[in-house]
């Protein structure tokens, strides 16, 4: 249902891309602002690979590591949570430079956004850890099961499908937060359209193009993750008792 | 080593707080012996089944399990608390059903079975499936063996609970009110799998039950917890028929009243 009203939209605001091309007007900036997309989406996939890998890590460390463990994914969650990705970003560019230490403009967007986003993301993964019934546990310590094999087999899984959602609205995050980058230099969506605001004036059709980009991309995020919950909520789903 | 019982729990005490739920408890469990603890809330007695699993610590005392201790272990000749790993050896010996299931709900009844023999006991998947197979249908259920735990009724779950811990050969079987969260109908079909259990293997059981009529038919001993402390203990139809203390009597009259 969800599905079919989302992909509806998703189809809706690429016709209307389409429809606005036809105008000359709009057409001149379609190609510049779709390189720009295609920086953006890169970002943001890696940026999301990073995130996903930092908060499981974060979140396991803070459940399950011993306290100087513990301590540092409590300090990398709130410092990457508690400041803004836009400083963060700025940090990484032009302060680390003045300790010597030089990272490509690429590097640093889906590093900063990765970890942002990460730290956010280890609650999510922690959360939906803990949510898990305590029943779960106690079963598999009676089959006498190691705690990896405990948090490999049954409650990371049963977390997975728990975690799916509140990842879908992260991610969109992300999408919206590369926007960022454009201040450091990298040509994205964002940077594209001002490039082209300045030199032509041409307001209305440059936003309104990238908004409409912005929503594509958004929306074919969201439908994605919908996929995947449903693939994944198999058996999990309530009131099929027969 | 066989003279020893099966489980003997030695002078063990277990606190939350100041709260004194277990109280210098001492109790010895022959193999292949039939118990059931009975008692009102708060005696303590679903405790006894859960710091046997490990799935509570204890603090005094030394639990035994098969002629060794299972929270502690011998070092030069000394008894010192036990590692993750000997208690997980020791506790391989030990199965557990539980009042709520806890079925792993994103398997089928057939990957609940089989998911600790194959990642637990190492076992070879078609291997783990045949033992499987087998398990399921003594509980009378081949036929759902594909099915998610949200599919099947309560007494059908607890029976696959009863197939997945089977699966694991323990040599003791803890049943923890296993019947208590079922619609009066669906009790018996349980309770009929325990017994034919208890007829075909050779195994120890210690289970906590409020069924009065199921507890006096299957079990050699009763105990009757009060406080925190055995109250009074022996076969069934001393206890039933005629019980010594006067707080297993108040007790037993208040649940036959109740019917």
């Amino acid at each position: 249902m969800w599905i079919r009203m989302l992909t509806a939209m998703l189809a809706a605001t690429l016709l209307l891309i389409a429809l606005l091309s036809a105008n000359p007007e709009y057409r001149l900036f379609m190609p510049g602002l779709l390189e720009g997309a295609v920086l953006t989406v890169e970002i943001t996939l890696l940026g999301a690979v990073l995130a996903v890998f930092m908060a499981l890590i974060a979140a396991l460390a803070k459940l399950y590591g011993p306290l100087p463990i513990r301590w540092l994914s409590t300090t990398y969650i709130e410092i990457f949570r508690g400041t803004s990705a836009l400083v963060q970003l700025f940090w990484l560019y032009f302060v680390l430079p003045q300790f010597g230490i030089f990272l490509d403009a690429f590097l640093v967007a889906v590093l900063a956004l990765g970890l942002n986003i990460g730290a956010y993301g280890a609650e999510v993964v922690r959360g939906a850890i803990v949510s898990v019934a305590r029943g779960q546990w106690e079963a598999s310590i009676a089959l006498n099961m190691s705690k990896a094999q405990m948090l490999r087999r049954i409650i990371l899984p049963q977390a997975f499908t728990a975690m799916i959602p509140p990842w879908g609205n992260l991610f969109i995050e992300l999408v919206k937060s590369t926007s960022l980058v454009s201040l450091i230099t990298l040509a994205d969506l964002t940077f594209k359209a001002q490039q082209m605001n300045q030199s032509t004036l041409k307001t209305v059709p440059v936003f309104t193009l990238v908004l409409l980009i912005y929503l594509a991309i958004s929306l074919t995020v969201t439908i994605a993750m919908r996929l995947l919950e449903q693939r994944t909520s198999r058996g999990l789903t309530r009131g099929r008792v027969a | 080593m066989n003279d020893m019982p099966m489980v003997r729990f030695e002078n063990v005490s277990k606190r939350y707080g100041p709260l004194t739920v277990l109280d210098n408890l001492n109790l010895d469990i022959g193999r292949g012996e039939k118990v059931s603890i009975i008692g009102p809330s708060g005696s303590g007695k679903t405790t006894v089944l859960r710091m046997l699993m490990t799935l509570e610590a204890i603090n005094d005392g030394v639990l035994w399990v098969d002629g060794e201790p299972m929270t502690h272990m011998m070092q030069n000749g000394k008894l010192v608390p036990a590692t993750i790993k000997h208690i997980r050896r020791i506790r391989a010996k030990i199965g557990m059903v539980f009042q709520s299931f806890n079925l792993f709900p994103h398997m089928t009844a057939m990957g609940n079975c089989i998911e600790a023999p194959i990642t637990v006991l190492g076992m070879k998947r078609s291997e783990a499936e045949e033992r499987a197979a087998e398990l399921l249908d003594m509980v009378g259920l081949s036929a759902k063996k594909d099915h998610y735990p949200s599919q099947l009724s309560g007494g059908q779950q607890q029976r696959v609970a009863i197939a997945r811990a089977l699966a694991m050969r323990p040599k003791i079987m803890l049943f923890d009110e296993v019947t208590s969260a079922l619609d009066p109908e669906l009790v018996g079909e349980v309770l009929q799998v325990i017994r034919k259990i208890g007829r075909e293997h050779d195994l120890t059981m210690l289970m906590v039950t409020h069924q009065m009529g199921f507890a006096k038919e299957f079990s050699d001993r009763v105990c009757f917890f009060y406080q925190g402390k055995i109250c009074e203990q022996g076969a069934p139809a001393e206890i039933f028929g005629n019980p010594k203390n006067e707080r297993t009597r108040q007790f037993l009259n208040a649940v036959l009243e109740a019917g």
